[in-house]
């Protein structure tokens, strides 16, 4: 039972960072690839350390928490080089595809 | 207490990542580990802007659910987008007027807006009332402005208090 969910977890990781990957190849301008790996280190990496700690944690004796502290540390780390990215794209004005709709006002 | 504890949540966190990453609750560490979350606190107090402390845990706990939800519903979503015709796609930007004030509080939001797939926050205007977004599909700017807002903003908002 216990196997079966950890690789049903693995599977789901491995899909969805392989999504976030083909995201980042496949969409059109710089903006929308970005969007491509903030999906890949939330669920992608979130399913595979579960899958980690249920290993550890049922397989040895001890309980493993370390997976948490890479969560979190993803958690705070990815958005930010997210924002910062973006923020550096819109200074330096780079081009975006034609049908993107433009903020309201500047 | 609060000369000795001049920021409560750092405090916590320092201690709860130092037991993690000891992988461990041996009475040694829980003890080690309070006394550097406890003198690093006291000692950086002065560097922090701001001193916030958590006044609704519970609401903290409902707003990770929360997110941790839209995170796995919006992953499926966005899955799909990427996968099916990209040409189809409706980028836009969009402006999030903020209610909420307190820097530690628009940095929470931004990271949130970020975390869940589908929408990142790209720039907060010089005067910090509105956050710049980019959607990667967006059909009605108004309905998504407005349900960041009733997610996020507002439980993030009672959460956090400034001392």
């Amino acid at each position: 039972m216990l196997e079966w969910i950890l690789s049903a977890l693995i599977v789901i990781g491995a899909f969805f960072t392989l999504v976030g990957s083909i995201g980042l190849y496949k969409l059109p301008d710089f903006f929308m690839r970005l969007h491509g790996p903030t999906k890949a280190t939330t669920l992608g990496v979130g399913a595979i350390l579960t899958a980690s700690v249920l290993y550890f944690s049922f397989k040895t004796d001890d309980i493993s928490l370390h997976e948490v502290l890479i969560t979190v540390f993803l958690f705070i780390t990815a958005p930010i080089s997210a924002h910062l990215m973006a923020k550096a794209a819109l200074h330096i004005k780079l081009k975006r595809v034609g049908r993107t709709r433009e903020p309201a006002d500047h | 207490m609060k000369k000795l504890f001049p920021h409560p949540v750092l405090t916590l966190a320092l201690w709860g990542i130092w037991l993690l990453l000891n992988n461990t609750m041996a009475p040694g560490h829980l003890v080690l580990g309070f006394i550097l979350a406890f003198s690093i606190s006291l000692l950086t107090s002065g560097f922090w802007e701001e001193k916030v402390y958590i006044r609704a845990p519970l609401m903290l706990l409902r707003f990770l659910r929360i997110v941790l939800w839209d995170i796995l519903i919006a992953n499926i979503t966005v899955a799909k987008l990427i996968l099916g015709r990209n040409r189809k796609l409706k980028p836009g930007f969009f402006y999030v007027e903020l209610d909420i004030r307190t820097p530690l509080g628009i940095s929470l939001l931004a990271n949130t807006i970020s975390l869940t797939p589908g929408t990142v926050s790209c720039d907060l205007t010089e005067d910090r009332t509105r956050l710049l977004v980019h959607a990667l599909h967006i059909e009605d700017i108004p309905a998504t402005v407005k349900q960041i807002k009733e997610r996020y903003e507002t439980p993030l908002k009672e959460v956090f208090t400034e001392c």
